[in-house]
């Protein structure tokens, strides 16, 4: 079905797409980071492709299992249209920033935060970059592989513990 | 404050604080601090089916100026514990704490980055019900307990 999709951003998008698949029946499209924004603007206001919802933004942390250790995914949907795709974004450890997509769908604003509290991906030109879930003064990004099992960081002082 | 300390170990302090506990055992007041699932199981305690208030716990108050019984019900995450502390603290004497649950008892299966492992690291708690959720039987049963355990109170306690 969004087999017309993947051709789509292939034809316009062909030098930075580096590879696609599909499982189960849904389409992948992994991509270069430098043309994440102008892909995300055309799959929304292309008539033909008309992706009006975002449903997911999240991140998968190939510790140790790969050479661009993140990857940021973007679930996106068309209700006119009934596809889906799903966009994949590699980053290195090192370089881990993306162009924020707030300007192209405002409802990722929290998905964003998220990703950069739990994954420490950086957003540039997100508008409120802070973290959502976890508190200020939390020391790292939990749900990294490398975050220690065991590491605490309580908010307020347990008891027998000096305030 | 003086005629407690004067009064401890005399028959009339004991005939005293035996009615004080009486009186408080089957008047408690609780604030259900209901943050997870363990709330449908409190609910059905407190609703008609297994009627908490047979036992005197009749009245939840939602303010812990008024309530007297801290009955901490679910996951605690450490984002919430200053939340907790602050209700603790708000309460006035005298006041007795539950852990419902496993998760308030020990963090439960919760056993990561964000989650208290078991409120008595932030606030005294008098009885833990285990279980996930408890049954409704293991609350009342843990009420019973606790009502034990302000009966035994002597007197010096009290002041």
């Amino acid at each position: 079905m969004s087999q017309y999709v993947v051709g789509r951003i292939q034809e316009k998008f062909g030098a930075a797409v580096l590879s696609t698949h599909a499982s189960q029946g849904d389409d992948t499209v992994v991509i270069e980071r430098g043309v994440l924004l102008d892909l995300l603007f055309f799959l929304r206001d292309d008539a033909e492709l008309a992706f009006n919802l975002p449903i997911d933004l999240t991140v998968v942390d190939w510790y140790r299992l790969r050479e661009l250790r993140f990857e940021v995914v973007y679930h996106l949907l068309s209700t006119s249209k009934r596809h889906r795709i799903r966009i994949k974004v590699p980053l290195d450890e090192d370089d881990l920033k993306l162009d924020s997509s707030f300007p192209v769908w405002p409802g990722l604003d929290w998905f964003e935060r998220e990703a950069w509290d739990l994954y420490g991906v950086t957003f540039e030109g997100h508008p409120n970059h802070k973290r959502i879930l976890m508190w200020e003064g939390f020391e790292g990004h939990p749900l990294r592989k490398d975050y220690p099992i065991n590491q605490r960081q309580p908010m307020t002082a347990l008891l027998g513990e000096k305030a | 404050m003086g005629l407690e300390s004067q009064l401890a170990g005399t028959f009339v302090g004991t005939r005293f604080s035996d009615a004080l506990n009486w009186a408080r055992k089957y008047s408690l007041f609780q604030y259900p601090f209901v943050t997870a699932c363990c709330g449908m199981e409190f609910m059905s305690t407190a609703c008609s089916h297994y009627d908490i208030s047979r036992f005197g716990a009749e009245i939840p108050r939602f303010s812990p100026r008024q309530a007297d019984l801290l009955i901490v019900v679910g996951t605690v995450s450490h984002k919430l514990a200053p939340v907790l502390r602050k209700v603790y603290d708000q309460m006035c004497d005298p006041k007795w704490v539950v852990a419902f649950g496993a998760c308030a008892s020990s963090g439960g299966f919760y056993d990561n980055y964000c989650t208290v492992q078991g409120i008595d690291t932030l606030i005294p708690v008098d009885v833990y019900i285990p279980g996930c959720p408890p049954r409704p039987e293991q609350v009342l049963d843990a009420l019973m307990m606790l009502q034990e355990k302000i009966q035994a109170e002597p007197l010096e306690k009290q002041a």
